[in-house]
């Protein structure tokens, strides 16, 4: 016996299933679906990454705990 | 730089040719599993939007594209089942079932999604393939990203489940 053979109830359920629910044996794509990859593709809104908002909530930190530091920043800028 | 060089490097047009060759075969996997032609379109694109997202992780020396996207299709229609489970009842979607005493058919039918409907998501997705589109557990697992010995392990409970639940609304499982 095989790891594939299957059990009498397992064989059982089987018939029952595909009686019930047949096989989708040629499931054939009736378009073409490149558009809507498109379409999916331009909708995603670009995402700004982690670590930006990270060095953002950071410099910010650091503005509020030393003031005096935001005119260096801005002779910086 | 070959295609899947020139995709993994965010070649928008090596990924049109991928998507073309592949979208075929990632759409007759994907019906299969998810049993619904309208939510097999969704999940090839929700699918192939992954692979794109994904395209820097993908080892272009082993170059098994095929494989990584059943795998990513495989994800995606299971994330779909988890989903369906909750909110609606089973897809009638189906291709025409043979039909033999309408009342007793329908009974039995309607018993019968319930309690497929009722597995859950993975023991649903394994047993999809294994008993009613007779892949191979080889095939499965590979898909799945578990062994065959744990397909087999799944089968087998997803069985035990449907057998149980059957048998407790009334319903004797016997081949006909």
């Amino acid at each position: 016996m095989t790891d594939e053979m299957p059990d009498q109830n397992e064989k059982e359920l089987r018939a029952l299933l595909k009686r019930e629910f047949p096989p989708f044996e040629e499931a054939e794509l009736q378009r073409d679906l490149w558009p809507r990859m498109l379409r999916r593709l331009d909708a995603q809104p670009h995402r700004v990454p982690w670590f930006d908002w990270a060095l953002a909530a950071a410099v910010a930190a650091a503005l509020l705990l030393f003031p005096g530091a935001i005119p260096a920043l801005l002779y910086q800028l | 730089m070959d295609l899947l060089e020139r995709f993994a490097a965010g070649d928008l047009e090596a990924f049109e040719a991928l998507f073309r060759q592949h979208e075929k075969e990632v759409y007759a996997w994907t019906v299969r599993i998810v049993r619904d032609t309208g939510a097999a379109e969704d999940l090839t694109v929700e699918t192939f939007w992954r692979i794109y997202r994904a395209r820097q992780r993908f080892d272009t020396a082993a170059g098994n594209f095929r494989a990584w996207a059943r795998r990513i299709a495989t994800n995606a229609a299971l994330d779909h089942l988890r989903h369906a489970r909750k909110e609606a009842p089973l897809s009638e979607d189906y291709p025409a079932a043979p039909r033999g005493d309408p009342a007793a058919q329908s009974e039995l039918r309607g018993h019968l999604r319930r309690v497929f409907h009722e597995l859950p998501s993975k023991y649903r997705l394994v047993a999809t393939l294994a008993l009613i589109e007779d892949q191979p557990y080889q095939q499965i697992a590979d898909a799945v990203g578990i062994s065959a010995a744990l397909v087999k392990v799944r089968v087998f409970r997803a069985v035990r489940m449907l057998r149980k639940k059957l048998n407790s609304l009334g319903v004797e499982v016997t081949a006909k």
